[in-house]
């Protein structure tokens, strides 16, 4: 079990979200890094620590003016930087730098400076997936749906729940992108995008982005936000393929990282009652609450796999404002 | 001009094999001659056991519709929509994506777990895609 030895103690995101067309992908990362480490009181140089992913560290070091001891460049999607707290943690507490700066940015709405997305026809993916007409997100991440919805007997209108809970927390958020609440009907009767899933169930494409300061906890006391400390963390991967995951009714990542989480932190399921799920696709909430199973009100997953607790339920749960 | 193609597989020395299988009409899979597991995608040692004797084998060509979409937009070059990019589960265990032909792409016609066998599809010279139907009887 950590002993608090590391904590957060800056945070910040860009200073607009949504549509910023006056900023680049990388301008969006110096953005978020700059007023993270304003929020944390510090200078450029007591940073020595550089995490990001998509573009990569020295990229966003050198533009930043970084001369960092340690880097790491895990590019494992949408949840990377959360690994990059899992290795930016147990890096301080190696020794190998003092203050990290974890940065995540996308110009997804503007795509301005975005490398391109491209698939090598000779890779694996551009052997057994590309040719069959996947393109994108949207046509890939809803391709086990229908196998999930078939196993645990979920119907349309149940899943598009989701996207209507989602959406009123995000009325919670000053910051979201759409606040407007939605109902079902909305929802199964937006533009479909990539049958079972419409345009409402799918993940918002945004511009903007956030960075985090992580430093070790003796250290953590001196800075003027109050620390949050590192009390457990998991990692795993399971494929780059969505054809070859173990199973479609989960994700074997999940699986292993959500227990690790636990019994790092020596906490268990009843002890958590503030649940954030990176929910880019409407299906991800559900899969990821079946495992991390933290809501003490709630039945077990197997029976409740779409349980998807509104506001207004004890357990909290929080959408993320940004891609 | 001509209409945009579709991805076209390029094999490397690893997947050859299996290109050569679907020039042939054949769908061809690898199974571990040490611990017996049959596996996809195509390597040359056994991901369950590592053992670097593998042998290739030419599958049933048949299996079930293990999940999909309809991809509606956007689409992707040389595909006209709205199409379903499917998963099927081969009787021989390993899963694999492909398209279903000669069948509505509609949710009515596409049913979870139903039967179908490999139809293969020319692109060119060197690449013969494996594509499925609904099985027939």
């Amino acid at each position: 079990m950590r002993k608090n030895a590391v904590a957060v103690v800056g945070a910040a995101e860009t200073t607009e979200l949504g549509v910023i067309p006056n900023m680049s992908q990388i301008q969006l990362h110096a953005d978020a890094a700059l007023n993270a480490i304003a929020d944390a009181g510090l200078k450029l140089s007591d940073i020595d620590g550089i995490a990001t992913a998509v573009e990569t560290p020295q990229q966003i070091a050198h533009y930043l003016g970084i001369t960092p001891t340690w880097v790491d460049g895990t590019s494992v999607g949408g949840c990377s930087f959360m690994l990059h707290v899992r290795h930016a943690a147990a890096a301080i507490e190696a020794g190998l730098c003092k203050t990290v700066l974890i940065t995540h940015a996308e110009s997804g709405k503007s795509m301005i400076g975005k490398l391109p997305r491209s698939t090598a026809p000779d890779s694996l993916n551009g052997q057994f997936e590309s040719p069959f007409g996947v393109y994108g997100p949207p046509s890939m991440f809803p391709i086990p749906v229908l196998r999930y919805m078939k196993t645990y007997g979920i119907t349309h209108e149940q899943i598009a729940m989701v996207a209507v809970v989602q959406r009123e927390w995000a009325a919670k958020n000053p910051r979201a992108t759409m606040k407007a609440p939605i109902t079902v009907e909305d929802v199964l009767n937006s533009r479909m995008i990539a049958y079972p899933f419409r345009i409402l169930q799918c993940c918002l494409v945004t511009d903007g982005g956030g960075a985090l300061i992580l430093t070790s906890a003796d250290r953590a006391k001196d800075f003027p936000r109050k620390p949050v400390y590192i009390l457990g963390t998991g990692e795993s991967v399971e494929t780059p393929m969505v054809s070859q995951m173990e199973t479609f009714n989960s994700s074997r990542a999940f699986k292993v990282a959500g227990p690790l989480a636990f019994k790092e932190a020596g906490i268990a399921h009843k002890d958590v009652d503030h649940l954030m799920i990176y929910d880019a696709f409407a299906h991800l909430r559900s899969m990821a609450s079946a495992i991390s199973a933290s809501c003490r009100t709630r039945k077990p997953a197997s029976s409740s796999p779409t349980a998807t607790p509104a506001p207004a339920a004890s357990c909290r749960s929080t959408p993320t404002a940004a891609d | 001009m001509a209409e945009p193609a579709r991805a076209k597989p390029k094999p490397t020395p690893e997947t050859q094999h299996f290109w050569d299988g679907t020039q042939a009409g054949e769908l061809r899979l690898q199974r571990c001659d040490a611990c017996a597991n049959v596996y996809f995608p195509p390597r040359p040692f056994c991901p369950s056991c590592a053992s670097r004797k593998v042998s290739i084998f030419k599958a049933s060509g048949k299996g079930t519709l293990y999940s999909y979409v309809i991809n509606h937009r956007p689409a992707a070059p040389g595909f006209t929509p709205p199409y379903a990019i499917a998963v099927v589960e081969l009787d021989e265990g390993p899963r694999m994506m492909s398209n279903i032909i000669d069948c509505p792409q509609t949710p009515e016609a596409l049913e979870l777990d139903m039967k179908l066998e490999v139809a293969f599809e020319k692109l060119d010279d060197k690449i013969t895609l494996p594509l499925f139907r609904p099985a027939k009887g």
